[in-house]
């Protein structure tokens, strides 16, 4: 096997002296959409906010080859890594149409922003009707729609999607879904963090199982949904 | 009648001057959450700085006015320069403090800048040299100096360029990003840093035209010019509501008006008991009635809403 596109080993991190994440590893192909699946509190915000630098880390990340562990935030963009954040954070008092020009904003290729923010709105109707609106005045699930297709405006070959389902009705989740499936199809390699492991590891192709800061189980996504334990703990069954 | 058309000239005059300074105080506060009390004393000097460029070449036989605009191009880098390091050698160390720490680091600052423009340029009151032009019109029985038409629209023309800036290009869409949300716009690849710096020091560029007009109105400067100022122009953006660009503006004239309004009739509603020197007691009067009954000002926005 060739290196992964993205590959931890032994990733501690803590806050104020108590571990979150406590020496984990796992890696992403290029190509693959891997899941990270676990209960509230495993520690797998903590340690996708570890990858994208916004918490200090101890242990091994490297991207492409090469180490992020002393990258500055907001040099990961231009390397092709981005984060939508838990929560969504789109810029409330944005408009939806500068909110994804901020997605683009490392990026001077005007003719090809313009292009991708066609292919963007060409997947999500909804923001081209609300191009002009403030993203505060979005219903959740078209907030997430909208970080969603922030993030693409940076032309990222690694998603890190954490928690995309939160907070939304089952409705906006099986579409919100729906377009993560389509961002995968074109060929973006795609982490996802997620609670609703039934839902994760339907659409991933493998998946790492954490708790309380460590992985504990890691297969193909058909297998761990197979996994009496994972059924257990996780499928509530 | 003629009173009180002459007061609002006055008023507007002061007003844009307050919004200046006021807009540095918001922009500041929106991104680092941060009242720069130093602000006032980039004001004086920059006040001071083109006062020292007008003084060397007042008798140089260029026109008045080609001195003046010398004198402000002397100290618009000046004061960036100036707003530029205060940020990174006072405030940046303290970026991750409680926030305690930077307050009273800006009220140092303040104090270290007033005590060295003292030593620079001592104690006296400087006058500003008469060689403006002192022409003027009559409107409806007052009396208003073409270089008081000269401030309102140079003042009112920066503000739009400001607004321009801060809504329709990149760098004004990453200052208001950034004001929201420092560390989902540093994901989106802005460096914050240079932002901050940004924001410092295009604050301090309009705090050295507001410091020239002061001058230049008052024909006086000195080196506390700045304290009073300064805490006037804070009074204003607390009005409009601190972190909000329009209601800086719209605190600054307001602010201008009630003032020169105040001081106009002050006299005649105490019946002579108290003169138009108590006109700082108007804006200090505004403050406190802001903080009880409005706190978030006239434009400011409640609590953001962060999903």
């Amino acid at each position: 096997m060739s290196t992964p596109m993205l590959e931890v080993r032994d990733l501690h991190v803590s806050y104020g002296g108590i571990a979150a994440v406590k020496g984990i590893g796992f890696e992403v192909a290029a190509g693959e959409m891997v899941c990270l699946i676990g209960a509230n509190g495993a520690g797998k915000t903590t340690t996708l906010k570890a990858l994208a630098r916004l918490l200090p880390a101890r242990g091994a990340i490297h991207y492409n080859g090469h180490s992020l562990l002393h990258r500055p935030p907001h040099a990961l963009i231009g390397e092709g890594m981005t984060l939508v954040p838990e929560g969504r954070g789109v810029f409330a008092r944005l408009t939806v149409a500068e909110n994804l020009d901020m997605g683009a904003y490392c990026r001077r290729d005007r003719a090809e922003v313009g292009a991708d923010l066609d292919r963007v709105y060409g997947m999500l109707p909804r923001l081209k009707e609300r191009a002009g609106q403030l993203a505060g005045t979005l219903s959740g699930g078209e907030q997430q729609m909208l970080a969603i297709g922030r993030a693409l405006m940076s032309r990222p070959k690694l998603l890190l999607l954490d928690e995309p389902s939160m907070g939304l009705a089952p409705i906006m989740v099986q579409k919100v879904f729906e377009v993560i499936q389509s961002v995968a199809a074109q060929g973006v390699t795609i982490l996802l963090v997620e609670q609703n492991a039934r839902l994760a590891l339907s659409v991933a192709v493998r998946g790492y199982v954490m708790e309380s800061g460590a992985i504990t189980l890691t297969d193909t996504a058909p297998a761990l949904l197979d996994d009496p334990k994972v059924r257990e703990a996780y499928l509530g069954e | 009648m003629d009173t009180f058309i002459q007061q609002i000239i006055n008023g507007l005059v002061l007003g844009s001057i307050y919004a200046l300074v006021a807009l540095g105080y918001t922009m500041v506060y929106g991104i680092l959450g941060l009242i720069n009390f130093a602000h006032g004393e980039v004001v004086m000097i920059g006040a001071l700085t083109a006062l020292t460029v007008i003084k060397l070449l007042a008798n140089s036989g260029l026109p008045g006015v080609v001195v003046v605009l010398l004198g402000l191009l002397a100290a618009i880098p000046a004061c960036m320069a100036l707003g530029f390091t205060i940020e990174r050698v006072a405030y940046r160390p303290l970026r991750h403090a409680p926030r305690l720490a930077p307050l009273i680091t800006a009220i140092g600052v303040s104090i270290v800048l007033q005590q060295l423009a003292m030593i620079f340029w001592g104690r006296s009151y400087h006058a500003f040299p008469p060689i403006l032009p002192t022409t003027g019109r009559d409107i409806g029985g007052a009396h208003i100096m073409d270089l008081q038409i000269v401030i309102v629209l140079l003042a009112a023309a920066i503000m739009a360029g400001l607004m321009l800036l801060i809504n329709k290009t990149r760098l004004g869409r990453a200052m208001r990003a950034t004001a929201e949300n420092p560390q989902i716009a540093g994901l989106m690849g802005v460096n914050i840093n240079t932002i901050i710096s940004a924001t410092f020091l295009i604050g301090s560029a309009l705090a050295a035209v507001a410091g020239v007009m002061v001058s230049a109105n008052y024909s006086i400067a000195h080196y506390h010019m700045g304290f009073i100022l300064g805490l006037k122009a804070f009074t204003a953006a607390v009005l409009g509501g601190i972190g909000n660009l329009p209601g800086a503006m719209l605190g600054g004239v307001l602010l201008g008006l009630i003032e020169s309004l105040g001081a106009g009739y002050v006299g005649d509603l105490t019946g002579g008991f108290l003169g138009s020197h108590y006109q700082d007691v108007f804006a200090f009067f505004v403050l406190i009635l802001v903080l009880v009954f409005r706190p978030s000002g006239l434009m400011g926005e409640k609590v953001s809403e962060r999903a």
